[in-house]
């Protein structure tokens, strides 16, 4: 059988994935974690009497530690998955990604172990994320000038 | 390449498991179940070690036999190196060989096995396949913790270990037929869809069985493959009616029997060098002993998946070795 004719038989026995669901589901627990990370916004800059800027530093700080302390304790690869891109997407799927692999490879020693391996899957958000602020840092400057 | 044996027996299996499958259906047909992935081992790998040896520990127990009655041990899993078969090879102490096909190991090192002993080369044989599921998830996609969403189609790699003690004493099951796979690749490259890789080699083996051999679909009780899938069965069935123009029918997958159905957990059901052996070695044994089935055909189909080369945007190509199984007249 050619390639082509049973990539269509397969097509028509492979189940459809529900991306609007999964969409959804991802929008709404996304939101909610914004909704959160507003709360714990208010509430620091409240309760410290800092800035809402410096407060959201406090937020990540503690959204960085529940995602990791939560990985440690098995519960959120369960809630990723029901969660879809919802827990994924946020700093607290950086954090899980992480603390995931670090945890994997905890007992291969720690600079073979988990200094090689901790980045497996995050090294490339932050490679990407640091190109991408590099490269639309200097697309605003050359469209809007200096500030 | 399909070979007949005459004096070739599978006298005595032994067969363990991991949590998953002990809440399966069959757990009541397997020798021994662990509730903790770790099986009291440090690592996954090394629980995986852990279950070979205590598998073959077991077989010899249950056959009467100790290590220096076997003249040789055929084993393989899914780990880099082979490492789990070749560190209990280390302590078990056999003349060891380790073989791969990924899924179809079993079967590969059964039809090693049965070969040496009809051919006069060994009088008896061990033949061993295990898989971790922790230690497949970690070698082949993501780190075990991080639990990504994956699609419907993704099987659920067994833990466990299937050993089986191959001699020419006429006692237990007889090994009637083997043969050999061709590597098939149609171009699938989905990583979460191995039953739509695995297909097309399972059903180029059951066609060129049944050629070679001059014997109708029918001829067999069950036919049976290895990890296919829910997803993977109907593809199959699909194929070899359009291709082959073979209906198959008495046929089922041991991906669909390991597990309860419909349980979400794993998808679309096992997969793994153990899945098709634990199965055949457990449920369809006992039932061809209980007189429900007397010839049966097995597929172990093996996904010959690289990460690396499906990296390399290359598709991934598969085998599927088959052998036939009879009651003793």
């Amino acid at each position: 059988m050619e390639k082509n004719k049973y990539k269509d038989l397969v097509n028509r026995h492979t189940p459809k994935e529900n991306i609007l669901g999964n969409g959804v589901t991802a929008f709404l627990i996304g939101g909610f974690m914004g909704m959160l990370a507003e709360f714990f916004i208010e509430f620091y800059s409240y309760i410290l009497r800092i800035s809402s800027k410096e407060a959201a530093t406090f937020m990540i700080v503690t959204f960085i530690f529940a995602g990791c302390l939560l990985t440690c304790l098995g519960f959120f690869d369960r809630w990723v998955g029901k969660a879809k891109c919802g827990l994924i997407i946020p700093i607290t799927g950086f954090a899980h990604a992480m603390q995931s692999a670090a945890l994997e490879y905890r007992k291969e020693g720690l600079v073979t172990g988990i200094g090689a391996n901790m980045f497996k899957l995050a090294g490339s958000v932050i490679i990407y994320g640091v190109v991408s602020a590099y490269a639309f840092g200097l697309l605003r400057i050359l469209l809007f000038g200096v500030q | 390449m399909t070979n007949q044996y005459d004096n070739v027996y599978i006298n005595e299996t032994a067969t363990i498991v991991g949590p998953y499958e002990k809440k399966g259906p069959l757990n009541s047909y397997f020798d021994k179940g662990y509730d903790d992935l770790y099986f009291g081992s440090n690592t996954w790998e090394q629980a995986e070690v852990k279950l070979i040896e205590e598998s073959v520990d077991i077989l010899l127990s249950k056959a009467q036999k100790t290590k220096f009655d076997v003249d040789v041990q055929i084993s393989g899993d899914l780990l880099n190196q082979l490492s789990a078969s070749n560190y209990a090879a280390a302590r078990i102490a056999i003349p060891f060989l380790g073989v791969y096909s990924a899924c179809a190991t079993s079967v590969e090192a059964l039809i090693v096995g049965a070969n040496m002993i009809e051919a006069g080369q060994a009088k008896s044989a061990v033949t061993s396949a295990s898989s971790h599921n922790n230690g497949a998830e970690k070698q082949f996609r993501y780190p075990v913790e991080y639990g990504g969403p994956k699609p419907k189609t993704t099987t659920f790699t067994v833990t466990g270990a299937a050993s089986a003690y191959l001699s020419y004493n006429k006692k237990g099951i007889r090994i009637e037929s083997s043969t050999v796979g061709t590597v098939k690749d149609l171009g699938v490259k989905d990583v979460f869809h191995m039953g739509a890789v695995m297909a097309p080699a399972a059903a180029d083996t059951i066609y060129k069985h049944l050629k070679n051999t001059k014997r109708k679909v029918d001829y067999y009780d069950l036919i049976v493959t290895g990890d296919l899938g829910i997803y993977g069965k109907r593809i199959l069935k699909d194929y070899m009616s359009t291709e082959y123009g073979i209906t198959l029918k008495n046929y089922d997958d041991t991906a669909c029997m390991i597990y309860e159905e419909g349980n979400k957990e794993v998808y679309a059901g096992g997969s793994g060098p153990a899945c098709a052996p634990l199965v055949t070695y457990s449920y369809i044994f006992d039932q061809m002993k209980k007189g429900k089935y007397k010839k049966i055909l097995l597929i172990a189909t093996g996904a010959l998946h690289s990460p690396t080369m499906v990296n390399q945007k290359l598709s991934i190509p598969s085998v599927a070795h088959a052998i036939g199984l009879e009651v003793i007249e």
